[in-house]
């Protein structure tokens, strides 16, 4: 049996959504000419100041496109479906962001994305245009701790896109955008619960098979398989599998200070998210942890999928300034 | 003697458009147990493109570089994803290796078809064994070139290529994936073919079937 969307044409349903997305906020977005899957942001790239291109397949939103503003990203290159874009979009982002002090390359770590921005790396090369890439890796869930380099980048690409942003629109140099980009994603961890699957609009079939009463710790935000299956548990207890995980990594002494982000993989309510948010903020009172600041909703989302994932970012000076920098883009305000 | 030129090759990009598009729910199927789901809608996406793209060329104005490089670029910018740098950097491999002829002799193409297994390998970085595309490409090059080494005609050093991917992404069931999404499945991912491996059977399938 097929799954229920509100879609035209399977094979229509990024052009359409950008279609949708450039006309809700035609002040802060804008594409490249020619190239309509380059998201630019309208009030962002400038002369002297480091780039930052960020991208990915689509079905994510309101990553990536969604940060795409003034003190965030500058241009996002939009993929199909779970699917990294070509490289001539992300190519045509670079030029679009670049201010000719340097472009960085910012997005989660999967091969498929990895192989097509580092061939548009290279033609950018060709283009005067240097590009350094940081990657993403805060599933805590994707890889052990010793491979962190193996790991996916989930909804942590939130906060550390936000510190990177934040790095560029200071005007930083190149060299330290990227230590800030690159400690940012040191400093955040994910961990993610799934209930339900999704569906791709192509084939509008459940992308994964689970049980009625279960759910599946550390699965990734494709659908990819977890690290483990089991009984559905409560609020309470799904939360508190996925901080002890994080905090055994972060290892935050008492008095430290975190940024929190409770997610939505797509159609699990803010209802849950908040009850969920309830539990970590008591936990981490419990370890001496002090809470700086808090987002709670859809930030990176697998389409229709229903679950949560709760990120944490580790904060010192440097990186709570960059988080509390102001930005502006088509779904998300900060300062 | 076989002899292929720029019409042969268009026949065979548009027999492997068919043969994938037939196949596509059962690669998302294979996909959706280690992966996301969606591996047969790009490929069915990618050679949909280098149709559509070869459907515009000039045949007889059209060299075999050029017309493999028209797939490549076709390919790309259609998929993006993982196939899409892979499938066009060995289109575009197998362009070079066959620059300046304007027909293809059997030992001209299985050069081509060397390069492309080559290409798949320099850009996906994976070695055999790691449970990926190339556990079929390799040994299907290997098996093409000591075929037509040996004397065996194009046509049936393409069934041992053929073969050989068979073999190859049967053996995918029994490993561990090292690189690619599913690699973070760890021993999750035995019993299971890999998705990549099975696209490349059916590749490999059409251009036999086109070019035997």
């Amino acid at each position: 049996m097929q799954t229920k969307k509100i879609i035209n044409d399977g094979n229509r349903t990024v052009d359409e959504m950008l279609e949708g997305i450039l006309a809700a906020h035609p002040r802060h977005l804008t594409s490249a000419e020619g190239s309509p899957r380059s998201i630019i942001a309208r009030d962002g790239p400038r002369d002297g100041k480091v780039g930052l291109v960020i991208g990915g397949g689509s079905g994510h939103e309101p990553t990536f496109l969604g940060f795409v503003g003034k003190g965030l990203a500058d241009a996002a290159a939009i993929g199909n479906v779970f699917a990294s874009p070509p490289p001539d979009p992300i190519l045509e982002c670079a030029k679009a962001a670049s201010g000719g002090a340097g472009v960085l390359f910012m997005y989660g770590n999967y091969a498929g994305d990895v192989m097509n921005f580092d061939m548009a790396a290279e033609m950018a090369a060709m283009d005067d245009i240097e590009v350094r890439t940081v990657l993403t890796t805060d599933d805590v869930a994707s890889a052990p701790r010793d491979q962190r380099h193996k790991r996916r980048g989930v909804a942590g690409n939130f906060f550390i896109f936000k510190a990177a942003g934040a790095a560029c629109d200071r005007m930083l140099s190149f060299d330290e955008c990227e230590r800030i980009a690159r400690k940012a994603n040191d400093h955040t961890f994910t961990m993610g619960v799934a209930l339900s699957p999704c569906s791709l609009p192509q084939t509008r079939r459940p992308n994964f098979e689970i049980g009625p009463d279960e759910m599946e710790i550390g699965m990734g935000i494709h659908g990819e398989p977890g690290i483990a299956r089991g009984k559905l548990k409560t609020a309470d207890e799904i939360t508190d599998e996925m901080l002890d995980k994080i905090v055994d990594e972060m290892a935050p002494a008492r008095g430290d200070k975190v940024a929190v982000l409770v997610n939505s993989l797509g159609s699990t309510p803010l209802m849950e998210l908040y009850i969920m948010n309830r539990r970590v903020k008591r936990r981490l009172g419990d370890i001496g942890v002090s809470v700086h600041a808090t987002w709670v909703g859809n930030y990176c989302t697998s389409l229709e999928m229903a679950g949560a994932s709760v990120t944490l970012m580790h904060l010192d000076d440097e990186l709570q300034t960059m988080l509390d920098h102001p930005c502006d883009c088509a779904m998300f305000r900060a300062g | 003697m076989t002899s292929i030129d720029t019409a042969g090759l268009k026949t065979m990009f548009d027999a492997i458009a068919v043969a994938i598009e037939a196949d596509k729910d059962r690669l998302c199927q294979l996909d959706g147990v280690i992966g996301d789901a969606d591996h047969g809608i790009a490929m069915a996406l990618g050679f949909g493109a280098v149709r559509d793209a070869l459907a515009l060329l000039d045949l007889a104005a059209t060299e075999p570089t050029a017309l493999l490089n028209t797939a490549a670029k076709s390919f790309l910018n259609a998929v993006g994803a993982s196939s899409g740098p892979l499938y066009a950097t060995a289109f575009m491999r197998g362009a070079a290796a066959v620059k300046g002829k304007t027909t293809l002799a059997g030992a001209d193409f299985i050069a081509l078809f060397q390069a492309m297994a080559q290409g798949i390998q320099d850009r996906g970085k994976a070695e055999i064994g790691e449970k990926t595309m190339v556990d079929a490409w390799l040994p299907a090059a290997q098996a093409a070139a000591a075929a037509h080494a040996s004397g065996k005609t194009l046509s049936e050093s393409l069934a041992a290529a053929l073969q050989a991917a068979e073999r190859g992404a049967e053996a995918t069931k029994e490993m561990i994936a090292a690189k690619g999404r599913s690699s973070r499945l760890g021993e999750r991912s035995l019993g299971h073919m890999d998705p990549g491996a099975a696209s490349a059977v059916t590749v490999i399938g059409a251009m036999r079937k086109s070019l035997g």
